[in-house]
């Protein structure tokens, strides 16, 4: 039996969406078939994944806080991924940016007392610097002396991650402790919950401002996208780079700012959950946030609103996935997914053919 | 007489198109067979079937009187049937040797190069062919390359080789030699099958002559004796070939492009450019002839701001050299690039992305930071029309346009644009008969309208016909200069090709060094 | 104190692990496939080899195995890559989430009480009394480190003088022509991504049944594998450069870990001294290194114009017809 691929001319538009769909029930499916391997109960698990996620407004409340940060990182992945440049580094951009944030209340750069309204700009503001500064350098390397980005971003994870050992555990940590001190609360992104003395159905809701920040980034970045010249742009160089200099563009100016603008969505991603969920830093801030977003990010096939649509799902699943024994399978689960949706984006360029043996080789 | 290998009924059908359509072709042992038929005939695809790479869908082939069926380029190498591709199959950066070396079955395991040198080196005395067998492929020149691809058929033992369109890349000396090589090669009893698209140089060389057309043969084996140029053009097309080009007589106006001492280098860091002058007019097309790897790609690289360069490149008085892409096209230089596909175009983005390419910058397409859609569409639209281009739907990916379309797609993107100086690298290679007068028409046209056009290109007919001036670049100098070139300076203009000087052509105005 | 020797011992010994790895990865892109799961593959290696030695007694049989869940995982990559000509980058990564999703899931519960089966180690009677170098490479090395040794030349033979080694480095450079001479590509394809996928099983064996015996979870490998892929772009894919920038990082490991141990430096209080805060700022330099090496082999490539193998990272098709 002869297997081929054929290239498909123009594929019809519905193909991609029904082949991802496709893509994620299989691999939902073969992790079940995992679970089940070793002595879980998958039908049990998946029904309380969807409890534990969608059950009732309080936990959906939860979901949209671990999305929250998954949303601002995929954003970051997806806009450096159009560009086939690989920034695997967005999990210690997020760190970085956490700790720029922190940097803010804990240095203290702002005095204690200033009110809210200073505070939470700034911190934003020293977030996606902070992000900004972590993926520029990636950026200028790649641009300038062609050094490929995914070592070096990758690398920049385990540094990041050791910078914020070393503060927390340094000059920052609460009585020796692994955390910091808890921040003041003009630090506090306000929660959904804060305003439950005047609506009190919103008690105990913990989503934060930081979700309504995803959201516009996600809005302003589908924008640039369809209806700017800067989409144009982005599109022309992810094709054919070598076009794209034929056509005038300054490959190395976008990638660097490229590189920029993705670090600081992570960043800001870390700001959010230090100043909306934590209220203070930890060295075990982010379970990953950095890495699946790259899974949701091709999930998504890089188109903003569909970040936000993946980013909703996985953060059912870390949120729910908790508890699952054992711990490992939620990230095995995540590695199948990202294999089916490269099939499906196989399947979606190419045509299978079976034929007989007596085919042209091909 | 004997038959070295016969192909009989053979069909073979891709996607879409029916390319060999019960073809029939057979070999004699120590002749020179030359397969003719325009771009698209299904030349290569018949060729292909007969050197193992493809599988006919029917039909079949017989070698020296046994039915033979190849399953990879493997069986028919051993049957003693080689092939040298008009895109040669060599690995750049290893050596002459480890080249020759790579499909052999001998030596098993440990190579020992010194001794497959020496032997390289005997073999190519004795045919005729010089090489360094030491050297690393990409630093030989496209005409040495064409001979380890020889050789590698030689040591292999190969009976009958076929050469596809080999003269493209050599300058007319060149192709002199090759021929002698071949004539020796059919004289120690092997075959040669010889597949062009050139009238002269296949009955030049050929002792008999097989044409396609259209994926079937229109004449097989005939005897070039007694057959004309015209009966020959008239096979491969089907319909009198007349190329009946409008050429108005024009002034050329103000020197649109002045190129200063400038110099170079290619990818490998050598020395590709060196110290070139030359300059074109408004409403003048300047053709510069030079055999493959001479630097004129190098020097098109330049002008259009894709490589850096030493010395000046004026546009319409405004330097341009060693600055970014985005300062030629300011300045209104068009470029038709050599590689279509691989820079000329996003091969993935639809129509309208590739349509609009030299106009997203400026409204009505940009409005502020934005991209208009609707006038983007538009423009698409219209382009398509004026230039006939041949596709189902304005969204339709560019990959799967044909390269005729693709290359009217360019056009008229670079014609929209209104270049003042439209640079265009071998505009007509790979497509057929009509599309070519379909290019040369738009050519002339755009000269007509004031636009300096510099042509770059290995085809000397072509430049005879379009140019006002021609130019030759050898080794990275612009070492002659002909104006108002006619068909009898061919074989001067081939002379400066390949580096000699026979006195006739004028060394050109501005300073230029010599050969 | 810190004692010189002691430490080059222990890189050798540490860097052997990034060796295998390294020449592993060496193998596949000089076929032309990226494969940037090296890291989960030696996660499943470690975990495989380790839990099947404690449980079997025997910590050779856990070597094979790991070599082989290795390979195994290597050619989910090979055939989403080869066969399926997907984008090898993403593919790679993919690997690496489900090697290490994988190697958690099978490492769960495996604790590191009892008898954990180690390899042999061994000194080479008149070699390890060489001035220098004796001490340091030939005196009680794991039996992994002395086929480390024997790897490095072995691998630059294959490759640069026998005809294996001639198809290999064509189907990385110039697949069409390799193609056209009637080698297989595929197949030469798929069998160096299955080496590259051996060695990175056979990397990961070594830490947990030689040189760190234990399962530590995801900090057993610790981002070895990525170092590995670093090293190779620094080598400019040769065995014998890897081979060198392994030890060297082997050794700079073994340093931070040695003063990370120690509580005063000539009478100074150590900051970096496990414990104190200051201790994470070596814990960056390994990985700052890799930047800076690669940086450094990335500038050589642009320099020469040589680098990596021209074909690399892209699928292989035969003369597609359709456009």
């Amino acid at each position: 039996m002869n297997v081929r691929l054929e290239l498909r001319g123009d594929p019809p538009r519905w193909l991609s969406p029904v082949l991802t769909i496709a893509a994620v029930v299989v691999a939902l499916v073969i992790g079940a078939v995992v679970l089940a391997f070793v002595g879980g109960d998958p039908v049990r698990a998946y029904l309380h994944i969807v409890d534990a996620a969608f059950g009732d407004i309080g936990v959906l409340s939860d979901t949209l806080v671990k999305a929250t940060p998954l949303i601002l990182t995929g954003l970051a992945c997806a806009l450096a991924f159009r560009m086939r440049l690989w920034n695997i580094g967005a999990e210690g951009q997020f760190l970085l940016g956490a700790w720029g944030a922190s940097a803010v209340v804990l240095i203290p750069i702002l005095p204690a007392g200033t009110p809210a309204i200073v505070v939470i700009p700034t911190m934003m503001l020293a977030g996606a610097l902070a992000g900004a500064l972590w993926g520029i350098v990636p950026g200028v390397l790649r641009a300038r002396l062609g050094v490929n980005e995914i070592i070096t971003t990758l690398m920049l994870n385990y540094v990041a991650l050791a910078w914020i050992q070393f503060w927390v555990f340094g000059p920052w940590s609460e009585g020796g402790f692994q955390q910091t001190v808890a921040f003041p609360r003009e630090a506090w992104l306000p929660r959904l919950t804060d305003f439950a003395a005047q609506f009190p159905v919103l008690a105990g809701l913990t989503t934060h401002l930081g979700l309504v920040f995803a959201l516009i980034a996600a809005a302003i970045m589908s924008i640039v996208f369809s209806r700017t010249r800067w989409g144009y742009e982005m599109r022309l160089i992810g094709d054919n780079a070598r076009a794209a200099r034929y056509a005038g563009i300054d490959i190395a100016r976008y990638i660097i700012v490229v590189f920029a603008i993705s670090g600081a969505l992570a960043g800001l991603a870390g700001m959010s959950e230090v100043s909306g969920v934590v209220h203070r830093l930890q060295d075990r801030i982010s379970p990953g946030y950095g890495f699946t977003a790259i899974i949701i990010a091709y999930l998504a096939r890089f188109g903003p609103w569909r970040v936000v649509l993946a980013s909703v799902l996985f953060g059912a699943l870390i949120l729910a996935g908790r508890e699952i024994q054992p711990s490992g399978v939620p990230a095995m689960i995540q590695g199948v997914i990202l294999f089916c949706l490269i099939v499906a984006e196989v399947l979606t360029r190419y045509r299978v053919r079976i034929g007989r043996r007596a085919v042209a080789p091909a | 007489m004997a038959l070295a290998m016969e192909a009989a009924g053979i069909v073979k059908s891709f996607p879409g198109v029916l390319a060999n359509d019960h073809v029939d072709f057979d070999v004699r042992v120590g002749e020179v067979h030359a397969l003719l038929g325009e771009n698209g005939a299904g030349k290569s695809t018949l060729m292909n079937v007969l050197a193992g790479l493809y599988r006919a869908d029917e039909g079949g082939v017989r070698v020296d009187g046994r039915d033979v069926e190849f399953r990879s380029p493997r069986d028919a190498i051993a049957a003693g049937i080689g092939m040298v591709h008009q895109h040669f199959t060599l690995v750049p950066s290893q050596t002459v040797a480890e080249n020759v070396l790579l499909g052999l079955d001998r030596p098993r395991f440990r190579l020992d190069l010194t001794r497959t040198e020496a032997e390289v080196a005997a073999l190519a005395g004795r045919v005729g062919l010089r090489v360094d067998p030491s050297a690393r492929v990409w630093q030989l020149s496209v005409g040495e390359q064409q001979r380890v691809e020889i050789l590698k058929l030689l040591f292999h033992g190969a009976r009958v080789l076929i050469l596809d369109e080999p003269t493209a890349v050599l300058a007319p000396q060149e192709i002199a030699e090759l021929f002698t090589t071949l004539r020796s090669l059919a004289g120690e009893g092997r075959s040669v099958v010889f597949i062009s698209h050139k009238l002269g140089e296949v009955l030049a060389i050929a002792d008999r002559i097989t044409v396609m057309r259209a994926g079937r043969v229109t004449a097989a084996g005939i005897d070039p004796h007694g057959v004309s140029r015209a009966d020959l053009a008239r096979l491969m097309v089907g319909r009198p070939v007349l190329e009946s080009l409008q050429r108005t007589q024009t002034e050329p106006g103000r020197v649109v492009l002045a190129i200063e001492g400038v110099s170079a280098d290619n990818d490998r860091g050598l020395p590709a450019v060196r110290e070139a002058s030359l300059d074109v007019r408004a409403g003048e097309i300047v053709g510069m002839a030079a055999v493959a790897g001479n630097g004129q790609a190098e020097l098109a690289q330049v002008i259009t701001g894709m490589r850096t360069c030493s010395g000046r490149v004026l546009v319409d008085g405004r330097d341009v050299a060693a600055r970014p892409s985005r300062v030629a096209i300011d300045a209104g230089v068009g470029h038709v690039p050599e590689d279509r596909a691989g820079v000329g175009s996003a091969p993935n983005l639809s129509l309208v992305d590739n349509l609009i390419l030299r106009r997203f910058r400026r409204p009505p397409v940009a409005r502020g930071p934005f991209f208009d859609e609707q006038a983007a569409r538009s423009k698409a639209q219209e382009l398509r029309k004026a230039y006939a281009i041949s596709t189902p739907t304005l969204d339709a990916p560019v990959r799967i346009l044909s390269g005729g379309n693709l290359q009217r797609l360019i056009l008229a993107r670079e014609i929209d644009a209104e270049p003042t100086l439209l640079v265009a690298v071998q505009p007509t290679r790979g497509l057929d008969v009509g599309a070519i007068e379909g290019v040369h028409q738009l050519l002339l046209d755009l000269r007509s309208r004031g636009t300096a056009i510099l042509l770059i290109s290995e085809e000397l007919e072509e430049l005879l016909a379009l140019a006002d001036r021609i130019l030759v670049m050898y080794e990275g100098r612009v070492i002659a200069s002909f104006e108002a070139p006619r068909a009898s300076d061919v074989g001067a203009i081939g002379l400066h090709m390949t580096g000699g000087d026979d006195g006739t052509g004028d060394a050109p105005e501005t300073d230029a060094g010599t050969a | 104190m810190i004692d010189l020797t002691l430490i080059l011992a222990a890189g050798v010994a540490s860097g052997t692990i990034l060796l295998f790895a390294a020449v592993g990865e060496i193998f596949a892109e000089r076929a032309g496939v990226l494969n940037l799961g090296v890291e989960g593959m030696m996660l499943i290696g470690a975990v495989a080899g380790f839990s099947v030695a404690a449980s079997v007694g025997d910590p050779w049989i856990g070597v094979a195995v790991a070599m082989l869940a290795g390979g195994l995982l290597s050619l989910v990559h090979a055939v989403i890559t080869i066969h399926f000509r997907a984008d090898q980058v993403i593919s790679g990564l993919a690997l690496t989430f489900l090697g290490s999703g994988l190697a958690r899931v099978l490492g769960d519960g495996l604790s590191n009480a009892g008898p954990i089966a180690t390899l042999p180690r061994a000194t080479v009677p008149i070699l390890s009394e060489l001035p220098l170098i004796g001490p340091v490479l030939f005196r009680d090395q794991s039996i992994l480190t002395y086929v480390g040794f024997v790897l490095v030349p072995v691998a630059w033979y294959w490759i640069e003088r026998t005809r294996p080694g001639l198809h290999l480095r064509a189907v990385g450079e110039r697949p069409a022509a390799a193609d056209a001479q009637g080698i297989d590509v595929v197949a030469v394809r798929y069998a160096y991504v299955l080496v590259g996928g051996l060695l990175a099983g056979l990397a990961g064996a070594t830490i947990t049944l030689a040189i760190s015996p234990g399962w530590f979870g995801d900090q057993t490998v610790a981002g070895r594998g990525w170092i590995a892929i670093g090293l190779v772009i620094f080598a400019q894919w040769s065995p014998i450069r890897a081979a060198l920038g392994a030890y060297l990082f082997g050794a700079i490991f073994r340093f931070i870990l040695d003063l990370q141990g120690v509580q005063s430096v000539f009478g100074v209080t150590n900051p970096f001294q496990a414990g104190r805060s200051a201790t994470f700022f070596l814990e960056m330099l390994p990985y700052l290194f890799v930047v800076v090496v690669v940086i450094i082999g990335s500038r050589e490539a642009l320099r020469r114009r040589v680098g990596a193998p021209a074909a690399l990272g892209i699928p292989f098709v035969r003369g597609e017809r359709g456009a």
